[in-house]
């Protein structure tokens, strides 16, 4: 197995540890995929997440000038490894300013993603910073845990609000509620709801956008004011939020009623997709 | 302090005119200065949590130590650097040397933002008889804030060391030594600093034996020899300290915009941290690993097997004796684990009780640590129980 690329554009630099700082946001361990054409961040569902799951997809062509890999065979050229993104997220924000950045699958003490960087220096030598972030290697017998979810037949699909406003409400609620329901129709409605023994709170957003596709499926008597909801864990809402960099991102919610909550942002060519799970 | 010429250094101390406070006090005003002493004091409360003040013919002494006896940092502010100094000391008794709860003195200095808006002036005066350090600060708008913070009286803190005993120098200006160090998480604890092979200065972090090496990411920073003013030391030298106590004194130099040297020698012996201009100098002397890493050379790898718990066995003890008298107690207490070293060094250089030990930070020793104890002039409430060092 070998893995080495290279990212010289500084943009291409920002954005990629834009997109790793948002991943390190949501998830604390998770899989990175190489495939010759792409990356993926992947958390699989597992019951230590709380049935939340990520599949976040990115070009490698948009990002790296050199890339270059083998993967664990010929019939299957792909490399999963198991990382912390904030190591990753770190060693990219040491980062700004360089010259160059070179990630490469390196074996020291033990696997490692090594990111080393070449920064501008006074003098005539660069100076060069290395990070060596310790990844496990995912046998080919894993790997079916780590497939592109499906997409259900989702009952609702809208457009989220301004995400700032959208987490700065759910922030407050947190204090108050571990579980938040969100519920939207077809007319542009998406309301926020907690419930304790002793206070009801709601927020509404009104006037938002629905995909154009959604409202084209439809039965006929289908009544498109109708709520469709989910309860979820207000504190996975809130690290979805919060982990979210770009305001201007379009955000698409789409809600299987009382199952999950699904959330997909293209934004820059990056693809990210989060599923949080309905609560019982 | 360059600027001075030897007859200086026997000039005689200013005595204060004014006699109701007694003769032996204390008195320094400064105005546009104030923030180099607060931030020195910010930087050596990286350090230790008590401020041993010396008042010196030679200037203002502020001193700490580290609990665990492994780090020592001292700033020495020329007379000149105040608008007004006074260390008045008659022939017949000690110069004022107290300790204050570091904690106390940094609350005056907190906000440094503060201190550079709104205050004009910052006067400290100490006055063993009524036991009180009275730092004032004399804001704008009439304001004026009084501090007094209790001090106990003590011995002088000192340490032995001598840079010139160091045959590996680096020096470089604070910003180069700060971006080095900027790619460390400030959790850091320790760092390793080396010279590798083609004379590149590399900085590496330094992971203890009981860190799940399977999960930490390594970080290392390779910079140039021409980045630095000076190096003087071969391929393969490198000692690990630690970056937490080096980043008080690199911050601090960096707003005063100084160069750093670092004197170290094999890892075990204290590295020397120095910073000086015409006005001030400062030390901070910090133990290293006693172990080099295994497999070390810099720029190659991996996790060494020594524990961190060496730090508390490291030379650096040898070279820190503290004598601290709780007045009251009258007790004397004994040099601390002195190696054979110090022991030779401590009857070279008997200093003559009374006089102040010779201000010369680049050939440190240890005088006055045998010289008789004076019996208090009052009781003074023990503060803080000197728990180390017991016998």
């Amino acid at each position: 197995m070998r893995f080495r690329a290279k990212i010289v554009d500084l943009g291409c630099l920002n954005h990629f540890t834009r997109v790793s700082s948002t991943i390190s946001k949501l998830a604390k361990t998770c899989t990175l995929r190489l495939s010759p054409h792409k990356l993926y961040f992947i958390l699989s569902d597992k019951v230590a997440n709380g049935g939340v799951s990520m599949w976040c997809e990115l070009a490698q062509g948009n990002f790296f000038d050199e890339f270059q890999m083998e993967g664990v065979s010929a019939d299957y050229n792909e490399i999963y490894l198991e990382l912390m993104p904030e190591n990753l997220s770190r060693a990219l924000k040491t980062a700004q300013n360089a010259k160059t950045v070179k990630i490469k699958l390196t074996n020291k003490h033990c696997p490692c993603l090594t990111v080393a960087v070449e920064l501008p220096s006074l003098s005539s030598s660069s100076r060069i910073v290395t990070h060596d972030i310790p990844v496990g290697v995912i046998p080919r017998k894993l790997w079916t845990d780590f497939r592109e979810p499906v997409l259900p037949e989702f009952d609702v699909s809208i457009y989220l609000p301004v995400l700032k406003t959208m987490k700065s409400i759910v922030e407050r609620m947190k204090n108050i509620s571990n579980h938040i329901v969100v519920e939207a129709n077809l007319k542009g409605d998406m309301n926020l709801k907690i419930q304790t023994d002793l206070v009801c709170i709601t927020t509404h957003f009104k006037h938002l956008a629905n995909p154009s596709w959604a409202l084209e499926d439809i039965s006929q008597d289908r009544d498109l004011e109708a709520m469709v909801e989910a309860r979820i864990d207000i504190k996975k809402l809130l690290q979805f939020l919060a982990g979210q960099q770009v305001n201007t991102t379009k955000v698409l919610c789409n809600i299987v009623q009382n199952r999950i909550v699904h959330f997909i942002l293209l934004h820059d060519e990056v693809s990210l997709q989060y599923f949080i799970p309905a609560l019982s | 302090m360059r600027s001075r010429d030897e007859g200086e250094q026997r000039r005689p101390a200013v005595f204060s005119r004014d006699t109701r406070r007694g003769v032996d006090y204390c008195h320094v005003a400064l105005s546009t200065a104030k923030i180099v002493l607060g931030k020195a004091a910010h930087s050596l409360s990286r350090i230790g949590d008590e401020l041993y003040l010396e008042p010196l013919e030679d200037g203002l002494s502020l001193r700490t130590v580290n609990t665990s006896r492994s780090a020592f940092a001292c700033f020495l502010f020329a007379p000149l650097f105040f608008q007004h100094y006074q260390a008045a000391r008659p022939p017949q008794r000690q110069p004022p040397r107290c300790k204050v709860l570091m904690k106390s003195f940094l609350a005056v200095f907190r906000s440094l933002a503060a201190l550079e808006k709104t205050v004009e002036r910052c006067c400290i005066t100490l006055s063993p008889e009524s036991n009180r350090l009275v730092v004032q600060l004399h804001c704008k708008h009439g304001v004026t804030k009084t501090y007094n913070l209790s001090f106990q009286e003590c011995e002088s803190l000192q340490a032995i060391f001598d840079p010139a005993e160091c045959p590996h120098l680096l020096r470089a200006q604070a910003r180069v030594l700060v971006e080095a160090v900027s790619p460390f998480s400030p959790a850091l604890s320790e760092v390793t600093l080396g010279v590798s092979r083609g004379r590149r200065v590399v900085f590496r972090s330094y992971l203890e034996d009981d860190t799940d090496a399977a999960r930490a990411m390594m970080t290392e920073m390779s910079l140039s020899e021409d980045e630095f003013q000076q190096l003087q030391a071969q391929e393969g030298a490198s000692i690990t300290f630690c970056l937490k106590e080096f980043r008080g004194l690199l911050s601090f130099a960096e707003s005063a915009n100084l160069s750093l040297n670092i004197h170290f020698d094999v890892p075990g012996r204290p590295a020397i941290f120095t910073i000086e201009d015409s006005l001030l100098d400062g030390h901070f002397v910090l133990a290293t690993l006693a172990e080099p890493q295994a497999g070390q050379e810099p720029g190659q790898g991996p996790h060494s097997t020594t524990h961190q718990d060496d730090f508390a066995n490291d030379d650096i003890d040898s070279y820190m004796i503290a004598m601290e008298t709780t007045v009251g107690e009258g007790v004397a207490e004994g040099p601390r684990t002195p190696s054979p070293v110090s022991e030779e060094e401590e009857a070279e250089s008997n200093v003559i009780p009374g006089t102040p030990p010779l201000k010369k930070f680049r050939s440190l020793f240890f005088g006055s640590v045998l010289a008789p104890m004076e019996p208090p002039s009052e009781p003074n409430p023990v503060l803080a129980e000197d728990s180390e060092g017991e016998g």
